[in-house]
C-alpha cells in the first residue's frame, strides 16, 4: 500500500479507538537525575507512535518500562490493559520487542532462531512450522532457513528479527532504533513491514533518531532532557513549530 | 516445561557450535591432568606429626628432643598402640608418625642396632616424601654427631613406610587439584561468559521481555554447563583410574555426589560473576584472575598451604577449591566417609548459598 494513502485512512480508523499504552506522570529517577520527568500520554490501538529525542533524552528508559524491563519509580503504566507493576507477566505476554542489536543468535540458524523464540511464547510446534513456513516465504527467505544469523547481513538480520518480534501475534510492539545502521533502502523495506503489522491490528511503538522516519508515523512524541516537549501528528507539529520538516521541528524542540 | 526444554536445547547448540568452547571444555582436562601428573617438588615446615614411643627411655628422648627442636616438626600428640596410628592420620592433622620399637636403647647397648619406623602420610606424595627424608637425617646426623663420637659403634636403622600411597604417585596429588580448575574453568568462567554474552549481544534483554521468568532462564543456561562439568569430572576420574592407576578407595557415588555439590558452587560462582560483568570480556577477566589464578596458586594444589604466609592462608580458606581439594583427596586416597569431610562439604554448601543469595539480590537490583 502506498504510504500517503495509508497514512490519510489509518488516522482516521483509529482516532476514536481505545487507548493501549496509558501512561501518567511516569516519573524514572536515577539518583537526583530524573530521565523520565513525569510524562504522561496515550497510545492509540493500531497506532505508529513514533518515539523521538535526541540521545540521552530518555527515550530508552521509557521503553523499557513499558516493555517490562525495569520499574518506574512513580505514576501509573497501563500496557496492553495491564498494570506494569501488578500485572508483569500479562503485559509480557501481550508484546513484542526489538532492541537496537537485533537480538537473534549468531549461531543459530534462521529458522532455529524462530524457532526458539516461538518456544518461549509457548506457542505450539505446529502454530510455529506454519507460521514459520509463510513468514519465510513472505521474507522470500526459504533458500537460507538453514544459514546461521551471522552470515546473513544486517538489512536481513533486522526484518528476521522483526518478524520475529510479532511472531507470537502481541497487541504491541517497542522497536528501539530499529534502522539504526542501515542504508535507505533496506529501512523503507523495514518501514512496509511496520504498516503491514499495523494493517493487521498490532500497535507500534517506536524509537528512532532519523527524521524522515518520523513522517511514517501516525503520531510523534518528541522528548528532551526526561520531558515529553511535543506530542501531535508530524503535520500537527510542523504547524505548531512553523516548520517545513520534522527536522526542523526536532532542532527547535532539542536546542 | 516444553519452553525451558527448548531453551536448553539452544544453549547446547551454542556450546558445540563453538569450538574454542569445545576445546576449553574436552581438550583442557585432558591436557591439564597429563601436564600436571608430573610435577615440582615443595619445602616444608612445621609439620604436624605424631610419636609412639614403645621405649620411653633416654636415646628415644633425645631422639624426640632433637626432631621436635628441628624446626621442621612439631609434636602434635603422643600415640599408645598402633591402632592410635591409623586413626591420627584419618583426622588429616598429622603428617607423619615415628614409632620407636620397645626397648630400643637396651637394644641399641646390646646388640648395636635399633630400628625406628616412619610412617608417611603419602597421599600428598611431594611432601610425604620430603618429610620423611628430614626425619631420616635428623635420626642419622644423632647417631654420628652424639653416638658414633662417643664412641659407640651404635646403629639406628630408619625403617619408612608410606601410608596411603605406596607408591609415592605425585599425580595423586594432582587429580584433586586439577578437577577443582577444570570444575571452576567449566563451570564457573563458561557460564559467566555466556550469560555475559546474552547480554552484551542484547538477546538477554529479549529473553526478559518474554514471559519466560530470569530463573528459568537462569538455570536454563546453567543445566547444559552442569552436565557437561559432570562428564568432564568422570572423564578426569576415569583418566587417573585408568591411565596413571590411582585408587579410589572411597564410595565412587559419595565422590560424584560431593563433585556435583562442587559444580553447584561453580555455577553460583558464575552467575554471581555475570550478574556484574556486562561483557564476555569482563566475565573471562573476573573469572581469570579472581578465579583461576588463586585457585591454582592459594588452593592447595601447587603449593601447600602450611608454608604460605600468614595473610596468604587466610585468603585460601576463602577459596572453595580448598575444600574441594581436601574432599576429594580423603575419599579417593583414604577412603573417608562424610564423618571426616562433614566439615569441608557444609563449608562448600554453605559458599554455594551465600553465591545464590547475592547474585539474586544483584539480579533484582539490575531490573529496579
Amino acid at each position: 500500500m502506498h504510504f500517503s494513502a495509508y497514512m490519510v485512512n489509518n488516522i482516521t480508523m483509529i482516532k476514536n479507538k481505545e487507548n493501549i499504552i496509558e501512561v501518567k506522570d511516569l516519573v524514572k529517577k536515577f539518583g537526583n537525575f530524573y530521565a523520565n520527568d513525569h510524562l504522561t500520554f496515550e497510545v492509540k490501538k493500531g497506532e505508529i507512535f513514533g518515539f523521538l529525542g535526541a540521545n540521552g533524552a530518555g527515550k530508552t528508559t521509557a521503553i523499557r518500562i513499558l516493555s517490562g524491563l525495569s520499574y518506574p519509580t512513580s505514576g501509573d503504566v497501563m500496557v496492553a490493559g495491564f498494570d506494569v507493576y501488578k500485572e508483569r507477566e500479562k503485559v509480557k505476554k501481550n508484546i513484542g520487542y526489538m532492541s537496537q542489536k537485533f537480538s537473534l543468535y549468531e549461531d543459530l540458524t534462521v529458522k532455529e532462531n524462530i524457532r526458539f523464540y516461538g518456544g518461549i511464547y509457548g506457542l505450539s510446534n505446529k502454530y510455529i512450522k506454519e507460521k514459520t513456513e509463510s513468514m519465510l516465504e513472505r521474507l522470500k527467505m526459504k533458500d537460507i532457513q538453514h544459514s546461521l544469523i551471522g552470515s546473513l547481513p544486517l538489512g536481513w538480520k533486522q526484518k528476521i528479527a522483526f518478524s520475529v518480534a510479532i511472531f507470537h501475534n502481541p497487541k504491541i510492539v517497542f522497536l528501539d532504533e530499529p534502522t539504526g545502521g542501515v542504508d535507505p533502502i533496506t529501512r523503507r523495506d523495514f518501514w512496509e513491514m511496520i504498516y503491514e503489522a499495523s494493517n493487521n491490528g498490532i500497535t507500534v511503538f517506536v524509537t528512532t533518531h532519523y527524521m524522515d522516519e518520523a513522517e511514517y508515523c501516525d503520531r510523534v512524541s518528541i522528548m528532551d532532557r526526561g520531558k515529553i516537549e511535543g506530542l501531535d501528528t508530524p503535520g500537527g507539529l510542523k504547524k505548531r513549530f512553523k516548520s517545513n520538516n520534522m527536522d526542523e521541528v526536532f532542532l527547535k524542540i532539542a536546542r | 516445561m516444553k519452553r525451558f526444554l527448548g531453551f536448553v536445547k539452544k544453549e547446547f547448540h551454542h556450546i558445540f557450535r563453538d569450538y574454542r568452547t569445545m576445546l576449553i571444555l574436552f581438550g583442557m582436562p585432558i591436557a591439564q591432568i597429563l601436564i600436571f601428573g608430573y610435577v615440582v617438588s615443595n619445602e616444608i615446615t612445621d609439620v604436624k606429626i605424631g610419636i609412639y614411643d614403645k621405649s620411653k627411655d633416654d636415646i628415644t628422648h633425645e631422639i624426640t628432643n632433637k626432631i621436635t627442636s628441628s624446626g621442621f616438626f612439631i609434636l602434635h600428640e603422643n600415640l599408645n598402640s598402633d591402632k592410635e596410628i591409623e586413626q591420627a592420620f584419618k583426622k588429616g592433622i598429622i603428617r607423619e608418625v615415628i614409632v620407636f620399637e620397645p626397648n630400643f636403647a637396651e637394644k641399641l647397648h646390646r646388640d648395636g642396632t635399633a630400628s625406628v619406623q616412619i610412617i608417611a602420610d603419602a597421599s600428598d606424595a611431594n611432601t610425604a616424601n620430603i618429610v620423611t627424608n628430614y626425619t631420616k637425617g635428623i635420626i642419622s646426623s644423632y647417631m654420628k654427631n652424639e653416638l658414633m663420637a662417643q664412641g659407640y659403634p651404635y646403629e639406628i636403622i630408619p625403617e619408612v613406610r608410606m601410608l596411603y600411597n605406596n607408591e609415592l604417585k605425585g599425580v595423586y596429588m594432582f587429580v584433586p587439584g586439577t578437577m577443582a580448575l577444570i570444575l571452576m574453568l567449566v563451570s564457573a568462567m563458561m557460564t559467566s561468559i555466556s550469560i555475559a554474552r546474552e547480554k552484551e549481544m542484547g538477546t538477554m534483554e529479549v529473553l526478559l521481555v518474554s514471559p519466560l521468568r530470569p530463573l528459568p532462564i537462569v538455570i536454563g543456561k546453567v543445566i547444559p554447563y552442569m552436565v557437561l562439568s559432570f562428564i568432564n569430572a568422570v572423564v578426569i576420574i576415569a583418566l587417573s583410574y585408568f591411565v596413571f592407576a590411582m585408587p579410589i578407595q572411597g564410595n565412587l557415588v559419595f565422590l560424584l555426589l560431593e563433585t556435583l555439590l562442587f559444580i553447584f558452587m561453580a555455577l553460583s560462582l558464575g552467575i554471581l560473576i555475570s550478574t556484574v560483568s556486562e561483557s564476555q570480556m569482563v566475565a573471562m577477566f573476573i573469572s581469570m584472575f579472581a578465579l583461576m589464578l588463586p585457585t591454582m596458586l592459594l588452593s592447595g594444589f601447587i603449593f601447600p598451604i602450611e608454608n604460605m604466609p600468614k595473610v596468604l592462608q587466610w585468603i585460601s580458606s576463602i577459596m572453595p577449591a580448598r575444600y574441594f581439594i581436601v574432599i576429594v583427596k580423603n575419599i579417593m586416597i583414604k577412603g573417608s566417609g562424610i564423618g571426616v569431610i562433614w566439615k569441608e562439604t557444609l563449608v562448600v554448601a554453605g559458599m554455594t548459598i551465600l553465591f545464590l543469595i547475592v547474585s539474586i539480590k544483584k539480579f533484582k537490583v539490575r531490573l529496579e
